[in-house]
């Protein structure tokens, strides 16, 4: 067994902010588990720009973005492995390492932050019914063959769900030359963000079709088309309106999922929305000392805020490591109104980080509301947004002096209002 | 030498192929597919059935109880994943009492040990999550479930290793009687041999009419499934019935070997034998059928779909035996309970043809093959010691299911070994998962690309046209 501080698992964004915040925090035995080849995570894949404008105030490659991150955690010193699997982390931070190096690893840690990401939701997950042949890829699959591999998926694409692997991923296949015929979308509304639907459909005239889904998926030994329909408000298809279109390849964004099979070891509280552990305002789960941050906790619309909320990760760990648990008294945050959920879920009696960032995900396209904080009904914070979309992620920043009107017992709500 | 081909590597075919290499005998197996087990004995209910459902004193009870009996002993021999869970038949309506009655008198006919009916709060005290509507059921301690495919490839691969000739994609087209038995394939080649045995499942009509004068009908029952993460695995610890129909044994609800839970199969006849697509309609019904055992069963749970043919045989039967055209032996019409009674049948059909044909027997004869080492069910000193002697054992390729390139590698380079995507993972689970291969795709290809020196643009999902990539990207 070897003993480490604090043990991050995942080289992605979210771990590399982890870890270059733990060490800025004074922090020096500090250890990435990386189970790629690289560091870097998602981020190698994804090589168009529009990454680090919060946090460089510069457009990045996600490649480039990443670079940033893995260069300042190298500057530091910090340990890593690469093509490390951690296969359990048990509650009392002990974890199972192995690796074509070193072989199976434990290692016991101080503290643990989980990084280690999220997945893609397969075919399988919504029920697509059809022949089961070759082409039918998940967005960020068909993006590792192309963008990493250099291999092409195919010629005449459609595209399932306007998240935003799906939206990049049609402008890609575009630039190599593929046909995409068209996105299609099951609600009435995309989940992406809405420059991608500007700059990945628009610009190239491809057709994104709402309130419609993939029915059938034809073709004996590889996709030979796929028929479409339209659904009525209960999401349920019509199948009056089906129509066929040919092509050799679908590809599939329809939802990202936290990756916490480790936190389930570990008996980390997950929540049923986000699919993310439940953690209070210093990143940290219901097992003492296992923090989450990045997409295994929630997933973010920009990698600007998991890296943000992952330097927060690291920092509290390292006061976890050198002060124990301060806190036990939780103020639980309730949502309403149209907000689907909040992170952190609960708050600390006193937070001492100064200002609280709470994020949040509304359940559908709202215009002209407010978001709001009530504190036993009376509104401690209120914002105007003239548009809110359940593809972009909410902030609210609740500053020192609006905290100080929380405490134990009190009913604390964020929802939206009209305005 | 005597010479035999079998035409067909299913479960039927590779167990017959098993059983034959116990004698000196030529045999060669034709199979029109990239791999073995690519048809019927890769989508089904992978149960081992008690033999309560089977008429008396069919081919069809008697195989089922005699291939049951042999599981325990084979599973082990041949290192395929089974397991003796049990299984329920569920009755939810008092009316259909006798019912359930008859179902347990016909399993005493047949001989089924051990069979109560018990109330429905005693069931609910054995299995927590089945329908408070449940009024009684047919318990039966002998059913078992099986790994189809695993115990498909584990025939075939002993085969192998014993003298036993595979060909793949061999697409039969003619089978004619001249001095010897004549065997046509697509691809213009023909073989010959002293008998044919025809293990052609859904196809087994079209091979047996091409070679004799009686006909043979095989209708396509396709039968649709849907696959649950394993997290949802403590819905189920038997083999959940309901009171069956006549186009089968209804929905099931079943635990796998694996964990995961496995609801399904719908009956729909099909014209098109190949058609193994699911469908929107099919799938609502297993899921609405199933949920009827099992209310708690959450869709959101559920990671794949997928749809098998069962050849059913219009007369009801199993057809096993030499046909009027000597030389010509038939084994068709193996559905449900075909799987439970494949060992049997393998068994019977050796010493039928071994009589017929006069075979030796063959001294050389190796029972006992040795499965791919499972990384995912070890424990951590047998992990440390593999990842020592390979390190590829301790590279993770697949997430889900924890399955290292150490197996993967082994499972290309075996003998019979895997050749495109599903059939690493049909040998590893890698990519069987609550992902489905989402991660793991290129990382597998890769392997295979160069464990089988193939360039990736010719890597498939399952043979044929299946390629998963069609070139380069912009140079």
């Amino acid at each position: 067994m070897i003993e480490k501080n604090l043990i991050i698992i995942g080289g992605g964004p979210a771990g590399l902010a982890a870890a270059k915040s733990a060490y800025d925090s004074g922090e020096r035995d500090i250890l990435i588990l990386e189970r790629e080849n690289t560091l870097g995570g998602i981020l190698n894949q994804c090589i168009h720009n529009g990454f680090g404008l919060h946090t460089f105030k510069e457009e990045l490659t996600g490649p480039e973005y990443a670079n940033r991150y893995v260069q300042q955690v190298l500057a530091r010193n910090i340990e890593y492995k690469l093509g490390a699997t951690v296969i359990s982390v048990t509650n009392d931070k002990v974890i199972t390492c192995v690796s074509e190096a070193d072989g199976l690893v434990k290692y016991h840690a101080k503290a643990i932050i989980l990084a280690c990401g999220c997945r893609e939701r397969p075919r399988g997950g919504i029920n697509i019914a059809g022949s089961r042949c070759a082409g039918v890829f998940s967005a960020g699959t068909a993006q590792k063959l192309v963008n990493i591999d250099g291999y092409m998926v195919g010629k005449e694409v459609v595209i399932l769900g306007s998240g935003d692997i799906g939206l990049i991923m049609a402008r890609r296949m575009t630039f190599e030359g593929a046909k995409v015929k068209a996105v299609v979308e099951l609600m009435p509304y995309s989940s992406g963000l809405n420059r991608n639907i500007v700059q990945c459909l628009k610009d190239f005239d491809i057709p994104l079709m709402f309130s419609h889904t993939v029915v059938d998926i034809k073709g004996k030994d590889r996709v030979e088309s796929v028929v479409i329909a339209q659904v009525d408000e209960k999401l349920q298809p019509i199948m009056s309106t089906a129509q066929e279109i040919k092509c050799d390849t679908l590809l599939l964004s329809v939802g990202l999922l936290p990756e916490n099979e480790l936190a389930k070891f570990a008996n980390v509280q997950l929540s049923n929305v986000t699919g993310g552990g439940v953690v209070d305002d210093k990143m940290m789960t219901n097992v003492e000392g296992i923090f989450q941050c990045g997409n295994v906790l929630h997933v973010h619309d920009l990698v600007d805020f998991v890296s943000e909320e992952s330097e927060l990760a690291g920092k509290c760990a390292v006061d976890y490591i050198n002060n124990g648990k301060t806190e036990s008294d939780y103020v639980e945050l309730q949502t309403s109104g149209g907000v689907r959920y909040v992170v952190p879920q609960k708050i600390s009696r006193k937070v001492d980080t100064g200002e609280l960032k709470l994020k949040m995900r509304v359940a559908n396209v709202f215009k002209n509301r407010r978001l709001v904080v009530e504190v036993d009904g009376e509104e401690i914070f209120s914002k105007k947004r003239p548009v809110v979309a359940p593809g972009e992620m909410e902030t609210i920043t609740l500053k020192a002096d609006q905290l100080d009107k929380v405490s134990k017992g009190q009913s604390v709500v964020v929802c939206l209002k009209e305005v | 030498m005597s010479k035999i081909i079998i035409i067909g590597a299913g479960v039927v075919g590779s167990s017959i192929a098993r059983e034959l290499a116990r004698y000196n005998a030529d045999v060669l197996v034709l199979e029109s597919a990239n791999d073995v087990a690519c048809g019927t004995s890769k989508a089904n209910s992978g149960i081992v059935h008690a033999g309560f459902d089977a008429k008396p004193n069919t081919l069809k009870a008697k195989f089922n109880i005699l291939g049951n009996a042999m599981f325990d002993r084979l599973s082990v021999e041949l290192d395929f994943p089974f397991k003796r869970i049990g299984a329920m038949v569920l009755c939810f309506d008092e009316k259909d009492y006798p019912a359930l009655e008859e179902l347990y008198h016909k399993g005493e006919a047949n001989g089924v040990k051990g069979l109560e009916i018990l109330p429905g709060d005693k069931a609910r005290e054995l299995e927590p999550h089945i329908s408070k509507e449940v009024v009684a059921v047919l318990r039966a301690p002998s059913s078992g479930i099986v790994g189809p495919y695993e115990m498909t490839i584990a025939f075939a691969e002993n085969a192998c290793v014993n003298g036993v000739e595979f060909l793949f994609n061999k697409k039969v087209t003619n089978v004619r009687k001249a001095e010897d038995m004549v065997v046509e394939c697509a691809d213009g080649t023909s073989y010959h041999a002293d008998m044919v045995i025809n293990c052609a499942g859904v196809f087994a009509d079209e091979i047996n009419n091409m070679a004799c004068d009686k006909k043979m009908q095989i209708v396509a029952r396709k039968g649709e499934y849907m696959l649950l993460d394993k997290t949802n695995g403590y819905l189920a610890s038997h083999t959940l019935f309901q009171l069956p129909t006549k186009m089968g044994k209804g929905i099931l609800v079943s635990p796998t070997t694996h964990g995961n839970i496995l609801i399904g199969p719908t009956a729909h006849d099909m014209l098109d034998k190949e058609n193994v697509s699911t469908t929107v309609d099919g799938l609502n019904e297993v899921y609405k059928m199933a949920s009827m055992s099992v209310p708690e069963l959450n869709k959101r749970m559920v990671i794949t779909q997928f749809s098998g043919l069962r050849a059913h045989n219009v007369d009801g039967d199993f057809v096993i035996g030499e046909s009027e055209v000597k030389g010509f032996y038939n084994v068709a019409g193996i559905e449900s309970p075909g799987l439970t009674s494949a060992p049997a049948i393998g068994d019977y059909v050796a010493k039928d043809v071994a009589k017929i044909m006069n075979l030796e027997s063959n001294p050389n004869f190796v029972p006992v093959r040795e499965g791919i080492k499972q990384f995912s069910t070890m424990d951590d000193t047998q992990r440390a010691e593999i990842i020592k002697k390979n390190p590829l054992y301790g590279k993770v390729v697949c997430r889900c299911e924890v399955v290292t390139e150490g197996e993967i590698v082994d499972s290309i380079n075996r003998p019979l070994g895997a050749k495109d995507l599903d059939g690493v993972k049909r040998r590893t689970r890698a990519g069987m998962g609550r992902c489905q291969s989402g991660f793991c795709t290129s990382r597998i290809m890769e392997i295979l690309s160069r464990e089988l020196g193939k360039d990736m643009t010719k890597i498939t999902k399952f043979g044929g046209k299946s390629n998963v990539v069609i070139g380069r990207v912009k140079q």
